[in-house]
């Protein structure tokens, strides 16, 4: 074990803990939005810096070693404002509105404030940003913030990709690639601001190498991708998570032996997950567990 | 690895095209990898893809679906990271283009030199940037700075088909040579002039440019009769230990930027206990305004070559990755040549003058990228990934190129080396300043008489380097010295008294950068150009960490409100609100990029460049 010195506090955490452990150990509620237990940091959102002594700039507490000895704040002046600034400048650019309650409650400690920016650009046209080259950009006049505002995708009847509410967080590329799936069938195209997420010449999933088997949307923590059975409901107005029971059990198709979660909401399931800590699955699922329930409810109404 | 390929098939052109990739050398190296690093067959070929889209995108000037699936095929990448590569590179275009392409530069400097102008003519006798022209032939781009700062206005051709010549420069350019060029015409033989000091009579103090205009740098039997390999013959007698605490005791510092140690890095690498190390000239060089390894490496890239593989040798390094800007075609072709009569005469390769090391470089060349001088970004783009900096630590001396223990050393820095060994540690710790030594290569350019390369000693005040440039052009007055470069400090005429050392920049709140020393008389609309600076911030963020990604264009947006009077709600309201992006910026960023950002910007706006829209 070694000793790390959080917000005056010692703590022990083991070795090989990362800063983000120091401070969990010692309850310090500390703001992720690209880290995931089960995938390997990126450290891109920066939201979660803390000031370490002796470090000119602040590090991303996600992915740095604890050293011993470390001395570590997670609430002084300079943390408060990058994690501030962080977030408006997401909040400025980016539709928040299905992030977690985590992130709405982040929003309000940090008393963030969009309307500085300006009021939003208009929204980009279908698929203009996919086409963005790097290296050129057309500067607006400042007058308004530009943002990821583009109209939704909706190609096929168990993906819907929204990427006005992508924060590019790398999860999705993550689980896709050798974090999980093994598939690689999306990937960070662009550069910059036009940065984007896509497939190859931003083909279709159903052209791409997609299996559909739904890890990216089990780690998208803004909403950007989901089961086209949960945005129909949204559209429709009856999505309602209060009414939502979830049920664990083990999915019936092959000897692996995953855990799923039904969500369940007036007697249908609405959307299946996998607990982010069974040993066999780690959130994960494959196509079957994930979308193959319709048998379930066919209850034979002849 | 499986791979669901694209529905389409590469031309013959384009399989040609890949196939000259994988020539017998680079599959020795590969073969060498998997057997040393245990590595697979596909991971030990991945650092090609930057080499086969560059031989696509001059074959047929653009990267095809098919063009893409095959080079897929033969790496074994998946389609959608190779796409992330390819979209990710300025010089790479993933949609049909055509085949003759002038990128012209409208970056500082050469918006001095009049290039807001060439680009109004292109924009009306052949489009907005990216239109084709009436023959579907020619098109153009506006480009961020080309490195040609001392022959500003600049172009830069790409020019795809086996029968076309290689990209190529020219500068002074001029609207009609543009226009001949797109229509065809060959491009002319590169002026010359770049050193004022080496013209006439020369400078005895020179060092670093001692063979510039001496030795013909395309001849290794003229760059040894000017003394070139004693070098390396020195540092082999005095062996790898010696040859780093010469290093040390030199105090040489970086000559990138960051003004480093490189003692320290040759002597933490050379301690490790991993193998293979690598060496890594970062030739990337994008600050704007910069020039100085363009031109060493135009003009002396034998010691470019000699000195990385003084570097391998100290830290008993066999390979060696020079990475060239993409932009930089001579001076890419003048290290190639070097590289092949090195390899020939015995000076690279398994046993290096018969003294019983390896050492080998391997060439690669940029794609159009600032962010890849940052030097994980740049390992990450050798690899054949998107030129995406990592988070350090760890460090290069500790995981760097592949992973392993790496040197990375600036083009100038290494220039200094081939002295250290020849002269001694502490005889170089003579020259320049107590905690300067040596001396440094100035890119002086903008509103003085003569623009070029200068080398000074350390300590050399601002004001002297402006005299010795011929002082401010048509005897007009300083208005502001950019030093430092985009992600540098402007600094008003106060400060000409400032001696150009590390030390002394930093008292007057600047850094000497990448040694940019850019002038600006009364007559520039600084404005203007403090706006070029911030869209290029934008335009060359990587994208990775959110306070680059979305605060360089917040950056941009405020300071275009100040320039249009648009402040909201009042311009001291939107300089506190710029320095609160620059303290997220600074303070958040994953690396040097985003840290930087606001540098100059700041400094323009605490000078006083936009008010006058205040007094309204």
């Amino acid at each position: 074990m070694i000793d790390v010195t959080v917000d005056g506090e010692v703590v022990q955490v083991p070795e090989g803990a990362t800063l983000l452990d120091a401070c969990r150990t010692k309850g310090v509620d500390t703001p992720t939005l690209c880290y995931l237990e089960t995938l390997t940091p990126v450290n891109a959102c920066r939201v979660c810096v803390v000031e370490l002594e002796g470090s000119r700039t602040l590090v991303p507490s996600c992915s740095r070693a604890a050293q011993p000895g470390d001395v570590v704040q997670t609430d002084s002046p300079r943390v408060r404002h990058s994690r501030k600034l962080v977030l408006e400048l997401l909040a400025s650019s980016v539709d928040l509105s299905l992030a977690s309650g985590d992130v709405r409650r982040w929003v309000d400690r940090y008393e963030v404030d969009t309307a500085r920016f300006g009021p939003a650009a208009a929204p980009a046209a279908a698929d203009e940003r996919d086409g963005r080259d790097s290296g050129h950009h057309h500067a607006s006049d400042g007058a308004t913030a530009e943002t990821v505002a583009q109209p939704i995708k909706i190609h096929d009847e168990m993906y819907v990709r929204d990427y006005s509410k992508c924060i590019l967080c790398y999860k999705c590329v993550e689980a896709c690639g050798d974090d999980a799936q093994n598939t690689f069938a999306i990937a960070v195209a662009g550069r910059g601001f036009d940065a984007r997420i896509s497939t190859e010449f931003d083909r279709k999933l159903d052209q791409s190498a997609c299996v559909y088997c739904g890890n990216c949307i089990g780690v998208c923590p803004t909403g950007a991708l989901v089961f086209k059975s949960e945005h129909d409901l949204r559209e429709a107005g009856t999505w309602d998570e209060a009414k939502q029971t979830m049920t664990r059990t083990v999915c019936p198709y092959c000897g692996v032996g995953c855990n799923l979660e039904l969500h369940v909401q007036d007697n249908e399931i609405v959307k299946v997950t996998s607990p982010m800590d069974h040993s066999v699955t780690h959130g994960h699922l494959c196509i079957k567990g994930r979308f193959g329930w319709q048998f379930v409810q066919n209850r034979g109404s002849e | 690895m499986d791979l669901k390929l694209l529905p389409a098939e590469a031309s013959p052109e384009e399989r040609a095209a890949v196939a000259s990739v994988f020539d017998s050398s680079s599959e020795a190296s590969n073969a060498d990898r998997v057997a040393r690093e245990g590595l697979n067959e596909a991971k030990a070929r991945r650092h090609l893809l930057l080499p086969a889209l560059h031989a696509v995108q001059k074959a047929v000037g653009w990267i095809s679906q098919g063009a893409l699936n095959e080079i897929c095929c033969r790496l074994i990448v998946p389609p959608a990271e190779a796409y992330g590569v390819a979209s990710f590179y300025a010089m790479f275009s993933t949609v049909a283009r055509a085949p003759r392409v002038a990128h012209v530069c409208d970056d500082i400097a050469c918006k001095l030199a009049g290039a807001d102008a060439i680009c109004a003519t292109l924009e009306r006798t052949i489009g907005p940037p990216g239109t084709s022209s009436a023959d579907g032939q020619a098109t153009w781009l506006r480009s961020p700075c080309l490195g040609l700062c001392e022959r500003s206005p600049a172009a830069l051709f790409q020019l795809a088909g086996s029968e076309s010549a290689d990209d190529d420069t020219i500068a002074p350019a001029t609207i009609d040579e543009i226009e001949q060029i797109l229509n065809g015409a060959t491009v002319p033989a590169p002026a010359v002039g770049s050193t004022p000091q080496t013209s006439g009579t020369r400078e005895p103090e020179l060092r670093l440019l001692r063979r510039v205009g001496v030795a013909d740098p395309t001849s290794l039997s003229a760059y040894r009769a000017a003394g070139g390999y004693d070098a390396l013959a020195r540092a082999v007698q005095m062996g790898p230990a010696q040859v780093i605490a010469e290093v040390s005791a030199s105090e040489l510092q970086g000559r990138g930027g960051a003004a480093f140690p490189t003692g320290r890095k040759w002597d933490a690498v050379a301690k490790t206990a991993e193998t293979p190390r690598y060496v890594v000239c970062n030739a990337d060089e994008s600050e704007p305004g910069t020039f100085k390894d363009r031109v060493l490496m135009e003009e002396d890239p034998f010691a470019t070559v000699e000195s990385m593989t003084v570097a391998g040798f100290a830290v008993s390094a066999a390979h060696g990755y020079l990475y060239v800007r993409g932009e930089y075609p001579l001076a890419t072709a003048r290290l190639e040549g070097a590289i092949r009569q090195c390899r020939a005469d015995g000076l690279l390769g398994a046993d290096v003058m018969g003294k019983g090391f390896a050492f080998d470089i391997e060439l690669r060349r940029g794609a159009g990228a600032y962010i890849c001088g940052e030097e994980t970004a740049l390992f990450n783009s050798i690899e054949g990934f998107r030129g995406e900096p990592r988070n350090k630590p760890p460090f290069p001396v500790e995981k760097g190129l592949f992973g392993k223990p790496t040197v990375i050393n600036n083009v100038e820095t290494l220039a200094n080396v081939l002295d250290i060994v020849l002269e001694g540690g502490a005889a170089f710790a003579g020259v320049g300043t107590e905690q300067s030594t040596g001396s440094k290569l100035f890119c002086v350019s903008g509103s003085v008489e003569r623009p070029g390369l200068y080398e000074v000693a350390f300590g050399t005040t601002l004001g002297g380097l402006i005299d010795l440039a011929g002082g401010v052009r048509d005897g007009g007055g300083l208005a502001t010295v950019l030093l430092g470069g985009a992600a540098g400090t402007f600094v008003s005429p106060e400060h000409l008294d400032t001696p150009l050392t590390f030390e002394g920049t930093r008292a007057i709140g600047a850094s000497l950068g990448s040694g940019v020393v850019m002038a600006f008389d009364e007559s520039a609309d600084m404005r203007d150009i403090v706006l070029r600076i911030a869209a290029f911030f934008r335009d060359e963020s990587c994208g990775q960490c959110v306070p680059c990604r979305v605060g360089t264009v917040r950056q941009e947006e405020l300071l275009r409100r100040l320039a249009r009077d648009g402040a909201r709600p009042s311009p001291a309201a939107e300089a506190d609100l710029l320095d609160e992006l620059a303290r997220v910026m600074r303070d958040a960023s994953i690396c040097g990029l985003g840290h930087t950002a606001a540098n100059a910007v700041q400094s323009a706006v605490s000078m006083g460049v936009f008010e006058g829209t205040e007094r309204e």
